[in-house]
């Protein structure tokens, strides 16, 4: 890379967003904390009313950084070389996101292969079986805790796979809006980029609908055992990269419309999409190992 | 290495974004010169803060008996020391000399995403204040140990555990984009000709290192918000009556935890490679051996995780490969210091300050691998493990370790960042009383550890009282003799002292010796070529 430089390096002006964003998280961290600390004790405090406060920070920061950032960019203030930093900081970006997404793998893994397994009497823990819980068996998907709670376990055919369908169908379609974008047909770029959120927005409509149906008829829940925890963690933390990613999107949709966006200049419009695939590649493996094995 | 045919200075700050006056310089500045400084006093601070918590569990343990500290404020103390040291002192010391160093090392003009730069180093100073501030809150802060084992940290732990979660949430938030900065600023912002191979040894090992931060500093993400769900929502990852196995947080703990030693060492092993060099005058030797010397450390860091639990129970084969591939990072490592002592031999030596502590670098470097080497091997851990020798293990290749290389980088470029020599009395007496008192310190807990005295522990058996006597005299003097630093620093902040030249150090190589000192606020604002 190093030889294809600009001869003058852009560096960017000061920005008061920074500080802003840093407040932003301290005001959520704070707040959060005592959100969580007020619920286990049952009790009124302010935790609420901080972490609010921080979101709403955090929101004018994203708005303002954002906006400076697009004023920069269509006023040709940044060069290749920055585009090439953007991509790269973006794709390290995802690979710490796959390393987030590793831990709860790993820890699903764990339980499935060892932990369970163990408590079961396997390899060489018989006697861990027989003095902790005799009665338990091991199993998988697991629906009966050795403390004894009782739960249903996820079937895979049926709203997941029908969500998974989604997200396949969805990342094509981002893929071929990309190629309007690349090819400058704007009705294509368009229309596409919209079905493309249309169906994030389904995905997370029928996953809402699978949480209400696990919790009300099921009784799986958040807290059944390492299946329910696991099952809720992975998914639902991959909800909120989706709930992210449709939110991007809908922000790249609303550029488009201001006719954003050009084969050359088109940075946020990628991130956006190779996040959006990043997190079809989660469910993926979500559905793999979470719903069907 | 590398040397510049021609080149543009622009010491002159003609147009856009000189430093604002004022607070506002600081809080909005973009300048990785002006964040390096932030984050430099910033660890610095925090070495001093949780160089107190010590002085309190020293004072705790200078007679057997409870005297002047509660056993549980003692064990909030033990934590989050341990925390403010990691997270608060070594790793931004780190970042901070990247943020100064690199982009002038590579001949760029500044970090890869200045903007950003800025965010990652502010979250910190509010992190730490979310941190320090639960310790006041009732029924206490942390108190289960740096390393939070389940259930420690889930059962039994107090409320505030939740702030620790969310602080240690945007601690990680911050080092990742330090890192992705750190990485992107490597691999874009090279100038014309400062290829992979050419690239000084800092700039290398921070690259490894900022490849293992952004690969597992979301995977402590993920420890911290199991261990919250485990508290208060009512899941049961690290309990087994759902399912789960308390054993499965130290392997994620671990996992994480392993590779980020090597995060605080391995910048550690770039700094003693720009100095020694230096001031042996002659070229590192074996320049591209330590390069593959720091990648396989770091690759090996990821398979090497589990031999911090061989007392935990886990299958003989198991251990048996724990034990194997951490012996292999032995190999690496010994490549690096072969190549440090294979630079001095027959070099022109002379011991200016940086030189000296690296040379106690590898000295006392060596004697905790060494330790380490000891407590690798599965059967004698059984011995060891959870004790002082693990405290004195560690403490050497972090105190005499990575924060001997902090020092030694503050000493080599601290001319080049205020343009000043520092005031060489004060530096003498720090390095010295520091060397005596770090060993005094640290050298008698390998004797108390392997006669079984265990760790975290307020109280000990009377046959401990006198090494700790002199364990507890050799910290309270280590951490007095840190205020020499202080004092130094101040100085150098003030520009009290002789005028620095560009270069000076003799037998220094480098592009940021090419610049003036004090280094212009702007550098390489167009490339240096590079020949």
């Amino acid at each position: 890379m190093s030889q294809q430089h600009a001869d003058k390096y852009y560096v960017p002006a000061q920005s008061p967003w920074p500080i802003v964003g840093a407040v932003a998280l301290f005001l959520i961290a704070v707040g959060a904390g005592n959100v969580v600390m007020q619920h286990h004790k049952g009790t009124d405090g302010y935790g609420g009313l901080i972490l609010s406060l921080g979101m709403i920070t955090l929101m004018v920061m994203l708005i303002g950084w954002f906006r400076d950032q697009i004023n920069e960019s269509m006023a040709g203030m940044h060069n290749a070389q920055l585009g090439q930093s953007y991509r790269q900081g973006m794709s390290w970006f995802i690979f710490s996101e796959v390393m987030f997404f590793a831990a709860f793998f790993g820890a699903l893994f764990y339980t499935r292969m060892i932990s369970v397994p163990w408590l079961g009497g396997a390899s060489n823990n018989a006697m861990t079986n027989e003095v902790l819980w005799p009665t338990f068996e091991a199993m998988w998907p697991l629906t009966q805790t050795p403390s004894g709670l009782v739960t249903e376990a996820m079937g895979w055919n049926g709203l997941p796979l029908i969500n998974t369908v989604i997200l396949l169908i969805s990342s094509v379609t981002l893929h071929f809006a990309h190629v309007g974008l690349e090819e400058q047909k704007r009705g294509q770029l368009m229309w596409l980029l919209g079905l493309t959120i249309l169906l994030g927005i389904s995905f997370l409509g029928l996953q809402v609908e699978e949480y209400v149906h696990a919790y009300t008829e099921m009784g799986l829940t958040l807290q059944s055992g390492v299946y329910g925890n696991t099952f809720f963690m992975l998914t639902g933390f991959h909800g909120l990269h989706v709930t992210l990613g449709t939110i991007l999107l809908i922000v790249m949709f609303c550029r488009v419309l201001a006719g954003h966006f050009t084969p050359k200049n088109q940075f946020a419009f990628m991130a956006a999409s190779w996040y959006w695939h990043f997190v079809d590649v989660v469910w993926v493996m979500l559905f793999i190992f979470v719903y069907v094995l | 290495m590398s040397s510049i045919v021609e080149q543009d200075i622009h010491a002159d700050d003609h147009h856009h974004h000189a430093p604002g006056g004022g607070i506002k310089r600081w809080l909005y500045t973009t300048n990785h010169k002006d964040i390096g400084t932030l984050y430099l006093w910033f660890a610095f601070i925090m070495f001093l803060v949780g160089g107190s918590m010590a002085m309190v569990i020293r004072a705790e343990l200078f007679e057997p008996g409870l005297q002047i500290v509660e056993p549980n404020f003692f064990n909030q103390m033990t934590t989050v020391h341990g925390l403010v040291m990691v997270f608060g002192a070594v790793m931004p010391a780190f970042t901070g000399l990247a943020n100064w160093m690199v982009p002038m090392m590579i001949g760029a003009p500044d970090m890869a995403l200045p903007r950003m730069n800025n965010w990652s180093f502010w979250i910190l100073p509010f992190a730490f204040a979310i941190l320090l501030a639960s310790l006041f809150m009732e029924g206490g802060g942390p108190n289960f140990g740096w390393t939070f084992y389940a259930p420690l940290s889930t059962t039994y732990s107090n409320d505030s555990t939740a702030l620790f979660v969310f602080s240690v949430h945007i601690m990680g938030a911050s080092s990742i984009m330090g890192a992705i900065n750190v990485i992107v600023t490597i691999m874009n912002m090279r100038a014309p000709g400062m290829t992979y191979m050419k690239m000084p040894l800092f700039v290398w090992t921070w690259f490894i290192t900022a490849f293992l931060l952004i690969a597992v500093m979301p995977v402590l993400a993920g420890a911290v918000t199991m261990v919250l769900t485990d508290k208060f929502f009512g899941t049961s990852f690290f309990s087994a009556a759902g399912g789960g196995d308390p054993v499965l947080f130290q392997h994620i703990f671990w996992f994480f935890g392993h590779p980020e030693v090597y995060i605080m060492i391995l910048p550690a092993f770039g700094i003693i490679s720009q100095i020694v060099p230096t001031f042996a005058r002659k070229p590192l030797f074996g320049y591209a051996s330590m390069v593959y010397a720091t990648a396989s450390i770091a690759l090996l860091s990821f398979v090497v995780w589990a031999h911090h639990m061989f007392t935990t129970g886990m299958p003989v084969a198991g251990e048996l490969f724990f034990m194997i591939a951490t012996m292999l990072i032995s190999v690496p490592t010994g490549v690096k210091v072969f190549n440090w002592v294979a630079t001095m031999w027959r070099g022109a030596m002379t011991f200016e300050m940086p030189m000296l502590f690296a040379l106690a670098f590898i000295v006392l470097f060596t004697i905790g691998g060494f330790s380490g080497l000891m407590l690798a091997i599965t059967p004698v851990d059984f011995q060891y493990h959870d004790t002082y020798f693990v405290v004195a293990h560690f403490h050497y290749v972090l105190v005499t370790g990575a924060i001997f290389s902090i020092f030694a980088a503050a000493y080599y470029w601290l001319p080049k960042w205020s343009g000043v020599m520092f005031d060489k009395k004060l530096a003498n007496w720090h390095f010295w009383c520091s060397l005596v008192s770090v060993n005094v310190l640290f050298f008698p807990m390998h004797f108390v550890g392997l006669a079984g005295m265990p760790r975290r522990i307020p109280d000990y058996a009377l046959q401990f009282a006198d090494f700790n006597k002199w364990i507890s005299i050799g910290g309270f003097a280590f951490g007095l003799s840190q205020l020499f630093f202080l004092a130094l620093l101040i100085k150098a902040c003030r520009k009290q002292g002789e005028p620095a030249a560009a270069k000076p150090w003799e037998g220094a190589e480098g592009l940021e010796w090419e610049i003036p000192s004090p280094a212009p606020y702007h550098t390489f604002e167009t490339p240096p070529v590079i020949k």
